[in-house]
This record gives structure tokens, C-alpha cells and sequence, in this order.
């Protein structure tokens, strides 16, 4: 089938897509973007968040079909070409050492990029409530709490690094 | 998706970066700068970070070659069972369908492993465990692989399975390898008197459920068919080269034909020391003469590896009325499963650090490991020590209790120290700061913890059950434990363990430049890092890149056992000093001075012996590159002698300690763990932040293994195989982890660096069955604690 939808602010037609395919298979296979991760296919880990819509959801559980139309958002638009060239959360990641394998790396920094645009300056126990649904099994998470802090810090006082890419707000 | 097959500078997991490099850690206090910018001690970047962020670093389920098949495995869905047929005709016959291949089709030997060579590549007359792979198919798009995997019909006839490692070591039951019997190995360790007797006695039994590694990114490669018959393979693994010695025998090919490089690992914890699709993703390359890509789903990936050692253990604690221990006598028995995997070498872990890091003067342990029809069980974070951990510090609660004395003080009053004697006889000759890593622990202060009580609480999401809103605070308990631990790092027992490292310096575009090339496994936990800060420390002249790591230098042994930055650091620093010291002689042949005393400066330039610069750029020294290759070795170990284990068996001790404080909703038997405290020694903290890193990730595994981590293996079947039953720790699972970090320097290691990945794992578990005996005052036998155990325990 043929799927038509806008990812990361440009329009795409995916073609020859199996019906059956989600939306994340149809992003790493169809539309050469294996930013996003597949590491359990059942919701359960995150791995593969994307934004739909403005909306955190995991890839995994979206029908291809359904994505007809809809406005996706991936951990690739939030970057730009250059190597240097990474979004806030992104550039907050690498500074916290919130990134060891790196596997659960995107859906969480699509996490938070959600979670901070929706509330800027967020509890601890809010953060963790917000990021419950990506699992991390190199970290522990205490450096990716530091990112979610630390990214929200420079949010706050301006000195967050331009996004080239145009992350949604 | 990455082109395998392009040559384009993408295909590199990692990307280089400039060096000096400025260390930044915006959550800590600014790390000391320690010598060169990026250098050791610094909490320099990694270099695959920014790929990591960007979506862009090329995992071995994200390559892509022109051509492409995709694989899929048929794995058994009994535990035990003759193969009566397989009919592959259906399968074949499919629209898309390029290759069904079962054992008859493995070009060589038909079994491999790591210890032994005892699983099939496919099996062909038994499948001994629930998920071996008995035949595999390649097709054109990946929903038809796995549907011709279905249409693969196998007849079984099912067999009682063995799924009692007790039973099956009583004699009574059926071998499940022919001639071997069912112990797999039984290490005896006889130390000091066996007959000795104590005024004070304890004793218990232990056990620990089957833990898995679960990593995030699959079992998962590509392999490339080559124009010599040979194969390249592009896969996420520990240990390339002992990968490459078993792929090799089982295509039938000379070890040359057979290149691998590594693709990016999501993760590793053991699980990836055994092969997964290595030589299946071959076979069908070879077949097809196309390239092979194949990519484990979750389900899959439960069957694909090895799992932690179920573990059963009796003790007895023998001491005086002042609680000096006198004997210490236990017996631990593995479940290894229906392969040998590495467990020889967990069975001989767990005897050695059963008793703990304690002096004790007689020991009597027994260490036995049983074929099973359970899924084979292996390499995982601590590796033999995770699981006597459990057993050795309840005992030292237990004997406290019983003397009357405070838990962390009888641990005190027996700490291991420097010139201990192990139940092996090795005498500990480096530094082993027990006492010091639990007086730490226990004086780290304590955070500021929601008050339990009834509604007297400002947030229940602090509380056991969170958002479930399960209590407000009424029946919550709290609790406070330690664990102390320990094991070895490096290989041991005589094994010959060594990396190897080829460090060349050479004239960039921009000056000079250094490059690492190793085969040692990036599997997140930050060896390129260490690697490129060895490089900048020991050769400051230019940027430091390290090469992919791949077959075409020595190897450099697994990524396990806390291993790589002792003995790949080891290598790198050993080749760049030799790289330097080549330098220095060219430097003093090209100005026409005497070699001695020169050196080189942090800031890159020659000095002489006065500090006065003889050269301050030393590219015009290097019209041909300088390149050194060398392998790194650690102090010999030995065996232990069979009958007594007595033997000088490891080469390293790494130390580390826990408190736990946990609250218990003592109604429903829900733990929430509100604060770990932990306290190390890493001899060098060479990247400080990565280091935090790995204490709070390794602890993070033992909270899992604590509280809910466990493979669900019923009548041999493994009930549980997804992340929806198979629970690991979520942000919400995880307080924040307070360290000390100490740095006592072990002198025979590289910049005395001492292992760190591991101890976190070890400690971790025990604190926190402690901390919920002392909220409940239930016994807590066995982890993970299950509610019941708490509601109905005694």
C-alpha cells in the first residue's frame, strides 16, 4: 500500500508497504529513518517514541495506515546535518552522560523533548512519571534525569543551543 | 539504514572527534583536571555519543546491503524431545523463499560453544531445551521469512523433560549429554580444617531465580557472502574472535575466510558472549550467495542467549561468642541448563567468592553445575558471584542477629584486607578496602525520605505502589540493609588472557595524528572513551581516533569480567608508550642530540632533560608513520587443584558495597527501594562520569534482581519471554544512587585501574533483601522477593 504523511516538516509517500506494517517498521524500512529503535514491538519499552500529531506514541503500535495524513515527528528532525549540529536534549544527553549503548537513546530523547515542551520546569517526581515508559537498562537513569535537568535548566535561562532541525514546540 | 557494503565513512559506529576534548559534567562538581584535556581522569565525551543523539549510529539491527535476504530461526517448542522429521517442502515451495537449511546443510562442525562443543548449530536428532534452533530459512522480505519458519513442519516426540538440576545430578536421572552425566563440573575448595566445630552456628538455604541480561537491542547482524568463498560478518558481539573461531569450524572454513567487524551493540551484560545468528546468517549467505540479514524480535531474543545461573545454596557459619568466624561450610548448585555456554567458569566463581569478603580459616565449599532441560545458562554481569553474594551476607545477618551485634560491625570485625588469605589459598596482595568501603556506606548520610504514616504523606507517588494509589502510607515499613561483594576481574584460573592493541601515529592533513585499532566490544559502556583518553595521555600530539573494532588485529579477548580497561587500556597504553619511545629516538636521530632524558610533554612538544624544548611539532619526525602492534598480558593465574581448589586463581579483586533503605507495604508485598548508597573501589576513576555510570547501572541490575527480575521457566518452558512479563526497573524503579568512590590503585594494573562494571551488580542485591528482612522481619530466602513472600513469609 501506499502510505502519503509529513515526517519531520516535509511530505513523504511511502510506497509498497505491507499492510500489516506499523508505523515504525514503515519508518526504518520504508523511509530509511532507523533512528528510532525496535527493541520490544509490544509498547512496552519506548524504544521507538515518536511524536504523532504533536502526540508522544510508541511506532510500534501505530498501524502504518493510520499515520495517513498525520504530521510525525522523529528523533531525525530534531538535529540538523552537521556532526556538532544536535538539538537541546539531544546536546543535554551527551553533556549529562545520559547515553551508554544508546539503543533507548532516541525514544527518550523524544520523551523528554515531549515532556519539556509541555512543562518546562518539571518535578523529579514528574520526570519520572513522563518517562516511566522508556526502559534504559545501562544507565540506571540517574544520568538521564540529570539530562531532563539540565536541559530544562538551559531552556529556562536561554542558553539552550539552537535546533537547527526545528524540534516542535 | 546503513550500507554495509559502502566504504563511505558512515559505515564506523563511531564518529571521531577532536582532541583536546573539554570535559563537561553539568550535574557534578567540575572534574579535576588531571594532565592532558581529555585525557585520563577526565570526564572526557564519547565519541559515538553524538551519532547515539542524532539517530545515525548504525546498530546490527539497522544494516542494510544491496540484495538483502532476511533470515528467521525454527526453534523447538519443547523442552526435551526427539526430531522424528522436518519437512522443509512446504517452506521451500513459498513465493520468496531462497533457503530452508537444517543440520544436514551446516557445512562443518555440526556443534560448537565456549567451554565445550556441545550445541548444535541445529539440532537434528534431540532439541534438549525450549527455543533451540532446529532449521532456518532465508527469504525476500522478513514477514515471509518468519512465515516459511511456520510452515517448517517439525515431529517431535516428547521426552520428560529434566528440569530439577537436583534430580538430575541424583544419579537417577537419564544423561542429557551422552558419557558426560549431568554435573557439568563440581568445584570442591577445601581450606584450612574440615572438621572443626563453633559455639555459634547458623545456617540457610538461598536461592536465586534466572535473571536475564535484557538488553535493549537484539540479537541481530548481516552477513556478506565474499569472493573467496568466505564470509564477512557484521554482528553486535562480546568477543569477536572467539566468535570467529567457532564460526569458522562450523562453515568448514580456514579462520582467515571468516571477517568480522563490529556493529553497533545495544547492550551486551554477558549475553552476547555466545553465538546467536553468527553461523546461521553464514549458512545462508554461503547457500544463497547473497547477503544475509538477520534481527531478533523481543520474544526471540529471550531464546537467543544464555541467562544467569538459577542458584540454590546451603550454608553453615561457624563462630566464635565474639564473632570471629571459625568455618564457613556451603554448598551451591547451578542450573546450567541444557549447554555447557561458560558455566564451568561460573561454577568456579561462585566457590571461590561464596564465602564472601571475609577471613575465615576453614572452608569447605562445593560448587556443582547441572545439565538441565531449562534454557542454557551463562555470562551475566558478576558472574558467579551475584548469586553466593545473596547466600554469604544473609548468613552474616543472620550470625549478627544471633551474637547480638550490629550487622555492618560483624562484617567489620571478619573484613578481608590486604594479605588475606582466599579458600584458595591466594593471598590477596593489592589493596581489599572491606572495612573501609562498609564504614562508608554506612556513614553516607541519609537523604531526606517521605515520612511514613498514616496520610501523612505529601506525594504517594514517593510510596510503595506509586500512582496505583495501592496505600497512603498505612502497613508501610521501612528498612535499611547492607551487602558487601566481590570477585574477580579478568579471566582466571590459568586461562591465557590477553587484548591486543596496534596504535599507529601518522601525518594527518592538520598535523599529527594517532590511531587505535583493537577487536575489544564497545557495548555501551564506554571502552572507545577510555581508549581515545589513553591515546591523548600517552601521545598528546593531535586528535586520537579509534578504528572500528574487527578481525584484522589480535584479539582482545570479551568484553566481560570488568575486564576491557585493564587489559585493552592495558594495550593501548603499552603500544603508545612504545609508539612514543620511537618518537624520542627519531626526535634525538633528527636533531643530532643523545635519546636520554628526553620525554614528551603533556603539551606535545620534545623536551630535554633541562625542560627545554627540542622540538615543538613533531610531524617532521614522521615521513613514514610509527606503528606498533603488541599484545597486553596481566600476571599469570592458575588452576585450582580439583580436589582442594587450591591454586593462585585470579589476578584482581574488585570490592564494593551497599545500603539499602527500602519501604514495604506490608500488606501487599510491595518493596519500594527509596535509597541505595554504595561505595567502590575503582583504583583510577579514568572517566568519572562514565564511571557513575556503571555504579548505577550495575546497581540498577541488582535492584531488578532484588524485586523482579526473573525468566518464569515452568516444566522446561519459559512462560515469560517479553517485556510485558519479563519486568525490569523503570525510572520509577530506580533512587539515586549515592557514591563514594575510592581510588586505592592496584600497582600491577594500567594507571592502577581496577575493574568496575561488575561489583555494582554484586552488592546491590543482597542490601536490599537485607533492608526488607529489617522492615518485615520475614526471612527472605530467595530473590527476587515475590509479594507472597513477603505477605505469607514467616
Amino acid at each position: 500500500m501506499k502510505v502519503t504523511l509529513r515526517v519531520n516538516g516535509q511530505t513523504v509517500e511511502a510506497e509498497g508497504v505491507w499492510p500489516g506494517a506499523s508505523l515504525l517498521t514503515m519508518l526504518r524500512d520504508d523511509l530509511e529513518l532507523p533512528g528510532s529503535k525496535n527493541a520490544c514491538e509490544q509498547g512496552e519499552c519506548g524504544s521507538c517514541s515518536v511524536l504523532m500529531d504533536g502526540e508522544l506514541v510508541c511506532a510500534c503500535l501505530v498501524q502504518a495506515g493510520q499515520a495517513e495524513g498525520r504530521d510525525i515527528r522523529t528523533v531525525e528532525g530534531l538535529s540538523g546535518e552537521g556532526d556538532g549540529d544536535v538539538g537541546d536534549v539531544q546536546q543535554a544527553f551527551l553533556d549529562a552522560g545520559g547515553v551508554q549503548c544508546g539503543f533507548c537513546t532516541p525514544g527518550f530523547i523524544m520523551a523528554v523533548d515531549h515532556l519539556l515542551s509541555h512543562e518546562p520546569a518539571p518535578s523529579d517526581e514528574t520526570t519520572r512519571e513522563a518517562l516511566s515508559g522508556n526502559l534504559c537498562r545501562c544507565t540506571g537513569y540517574e544520568k538521564i534525569l540529570d539530562a531532563v535537568r539540565l536541559a530544562a535548566e538551559r531552556r529556562a535561562d536561554g542558553s539552550a543551543v539552537a535546533t537547527t532541525g526545528g524540534a516542535q514546540r | 539504514m546503513t550500507d554495509v557494503t559502502s566504504t563511505d565513512a558512515t559505515t564506523t559506529p563511531w564518529t571521531t572527534i577532536p582532541s583536546p576534548n573539554q570535559p563537561f559534567a553539568p550535574a557534578h562538581p567540575a572534574q579535576p583536571h588531571r594532565g592532558v584535556p581529555g585525557g585520563v581522569g577526565t570526564s572526557a565525551r564519547r565519541p559515538d555519543g553524538i551519532p547515539k543523539v542524532k539517530g545515525e549510529f548504525a546498530y546490527s539491527s539497522d544494516l542494510w546491503a544491496e540484495g538483502m535476504l532476511h533470515g528467521a530461526t525454527v526453534r523447538s517448542p519443547h523442552p526435551y524431545a526427539r526430531i522424528v522429521s522436518i519437512d522443509t517442502s512446504v517452506a521451500k515451495s513459498m513465493d520468496g523463499v531462497r533457503a530452508v537449511l537444517v543440520a544436514d546443510d551446516v557445512p562443518g562442525a555440526k556443534v560448537y560453544g565456549m567451554e565445550h562443543d556441545d550445541q548444535p548449530v541445529l539440532a537434528w536428532d534431540v532439541v534438549r531445551y525450549h527455543g533451540e534452533s532446529v532449521a532456518i530459512v532465508a527469504a525476500e522480505d522478513p514477514e515471509t521469512a518468519r512465515r516459511a519458519a511456520d510452515a517448517v513442519v517439525v515431529s517431535y516426540q516428547e521426552l520428560d523433560p529434566i528440569v530439577d538440576p537436583e534430580f538430575a545430578i541424583s544419579g537417577d536421572a537419564p544423561e542429557l549429554h551422552e558419557g558426560t552425566g549431568n554435573i557439568t563440573r563440581h568445584v570442591k575448595i577445601r581450606h584450612g580444617e574440615q572438621d572443626v566445630s563453633a559455639p555459634v552456628v547458623v545456617t540457610g538455604r538461598y536461592e536465586m531465580g534466572m535473571q536475564d541480561q535484557a538488553f535493549l537491542g537484539p540479537e541481530s547482524g548481516m552477513v556478506l557472502p565474499g569472493v573467496d568463498g568466505g564470509v564477512d560478518i557484521f554482528v553486535a558481539t562480546q568477543w569477536m574472535h572467539v566468535d570467529r573461531g567457532q564460526v569458522a569450524k562450523c562453515l568448514g572454513l580456514p579462520e582467515d575466510q571468516v571477517r568480522i567487524t563490529l556493529a553497533g551493540v545495544g547492550g551486551a551484560f554477558g549475553a552476547r558472549e555466545d553465538l546467536s545468528m553468527q553461523v546461521h546468517a553464514s549458512m545462508l549467505a554461503l547457500h544463497t550467495n547473497r547477503p544475509v540479514r538477520m534481527v531478533y524480535s523481543r520474544e526471540e531474543s529471550f531464546f537467543g542467549h544464555v541467562h544467569r545461573h538459577p542458584a540454590w545454596m546451603e550454608y553453615e557459619h561457624g563462630a566464635t561468642e565474639e564473632g570471629d568466624l571459625v568455618y564457613v561450610k556451603v554448598r551451591v548448585l547451578l542450573d546450567g541448563g541444557a549447554y555447557t555456554s561458560s558455566s564451568t567458569a561460573v561454577a568456579g566463581n561462585a566457590g571461590r567468592f561464596s564465602i564472601g569478603p571475609y577471613e575465615c580459616p576453614n572452608a569447605t565449599i562445593d560448587s556443582i553445575v547441572a545439565y538441565t532441560n531449562n534454557p542454557p545458562c551463562g555470562a551475566m554481569r558478576g558472574f558467579g558471584a551475584v548469586q553466593v553474594a545473596l547466600g554469604h551476607e544473609a548468613q552474616m545477618d543472620k550470625l549478627a542477629a544471633k551474637l547480638g551485634m550490629d550487622p555492618v560491625d560483624l562484617r567489620i570485625r571478619n573484613a578481608m584486607s590486604q594479605g588475606s588469605v582466599m579458600p584458595t589459598g591466594q593471598v590477596v596482595h593489592n589493596p581489599a578496602p572491606v572495612r573501609e568501603l562498609l564504614e562508608a556506606v554506612r556513614d553516607a548520610p541519609h537523604r531526606e525520605l517521605p515520612v511514613v504514616g498514616e496520610r501523612d504523606v505529601i506525594d504517594i507517588r514517593q510510596l510503595p505502589g506509586g500512582a496505583a494509589n495501592s496505600t497512603h502510607g498505612e502497613d508501610v515499613r521501612r528498612g535499611v540493609g547492607y551487602g558487601v561483594g566481590f570477585k574477580n576481574v579478568g579471566f582466571a584460573e590459568g586461562f591465557d588472557d590477553y587484548s591486543t592493541a596496534r596504535v599507529t601515529l601518522s601525518r594527518g592533513a592538520e598535523g599529527p595524528i594517532v590511531s587505535v585499532h583493537h577487536a575489544a566490544s564497545e557495548v555501551g559502556q564506554g571502552l572507545v572513551t577510555i581508549c581515545m583518553q589513553i591515546a591523548r595521555t600517552e601521545l598528546p600530539v593531535g586528535p586520537a581516533i579509534v578504528l572500528p573494532a574487527d578481525t584484522q588485529v589480535g584479539s582482545a579477548g570479551s568484553s566481560s569480567a570488568s575486564r576491557q580497561t585493564y587489559m585493552t587500556g592495558g594495550a593501548v597504553k603499552q603500544s603508545c608508550e612504545l609508539v612514543r619511545s620511537e618518537l624520542l629516538d627519531r626526535a634525538a636521530g633528527h636533531v643530532g642530540v643523545a635519546r636520554a632524558g628526553l620525554r614528551l610533554a603533556d603539551d606535545g612538544t620534545i623536551r630535554n632533560a633541562a625542560d627545554g624544548i627540542l622540538l615543538d611539532d613533531v610531524t617532521e619526525l614522521l615521513s613514514t608513520p610509527i606503528e606498533i602492534e603488541r599484545e597486553f598480558r596481566h600476571r599469570e593465574t592458575f588452576p585450582m587443584d580439583p580436589e582442594r581448589g587450591q591454586g593462585d586463581a585470579d589476578v584482581q579483586f574488585a570490592f564494593a558495597a551497599h545500603r539499602a533503605v527500602v519501604d514495604v507495604d506490608a500488606g501487599l508485598g510491595i518493596v519500594r527501594v527509596l535509597d541505595m548508597a554504595t561505595a567502590q573501589d575503582v583504583g583510577k576513576a579514568m572517566n568519572p562520569q562514565q564511571l557513575e555510570g556503571q555504579i548505577e547501572g550495575g546497581t540498577s541490575h541488582g535492584v531488578g534482581l532484588a524485586l523482579m527480575e526473573e525468566i518464569q521457566v515452568v516444566g522446561g518452558k519459559v512462560r515469560n519471554p517479553s517485556f510485558t512479563d519479563y519486568l525490569i526497573p523503570t525510572v520509577l524503579d530506580m533512587p539515586t544512587v549515592q557514591m563514594t568512590i575510592m581510588e586505592l590503585g592496584d600497582p600491577e594494573a594500567p594507571y592502577g585501574v581496577r575493574g568496575v562494571g561488575e561489583p555494582p551488580s554484586i552488592s546491590s542485591t543482597p542490601a536490599i533483601a537485607a533492608a526488607v528482612r529489617d522492615a518485615t522481619g520475614v526471612a527472605i530466602t530467595r530473590v527476587p522477593i515475590r509479594p507472597d513472600d513477603i505477605v505469607f513469609g514467616a
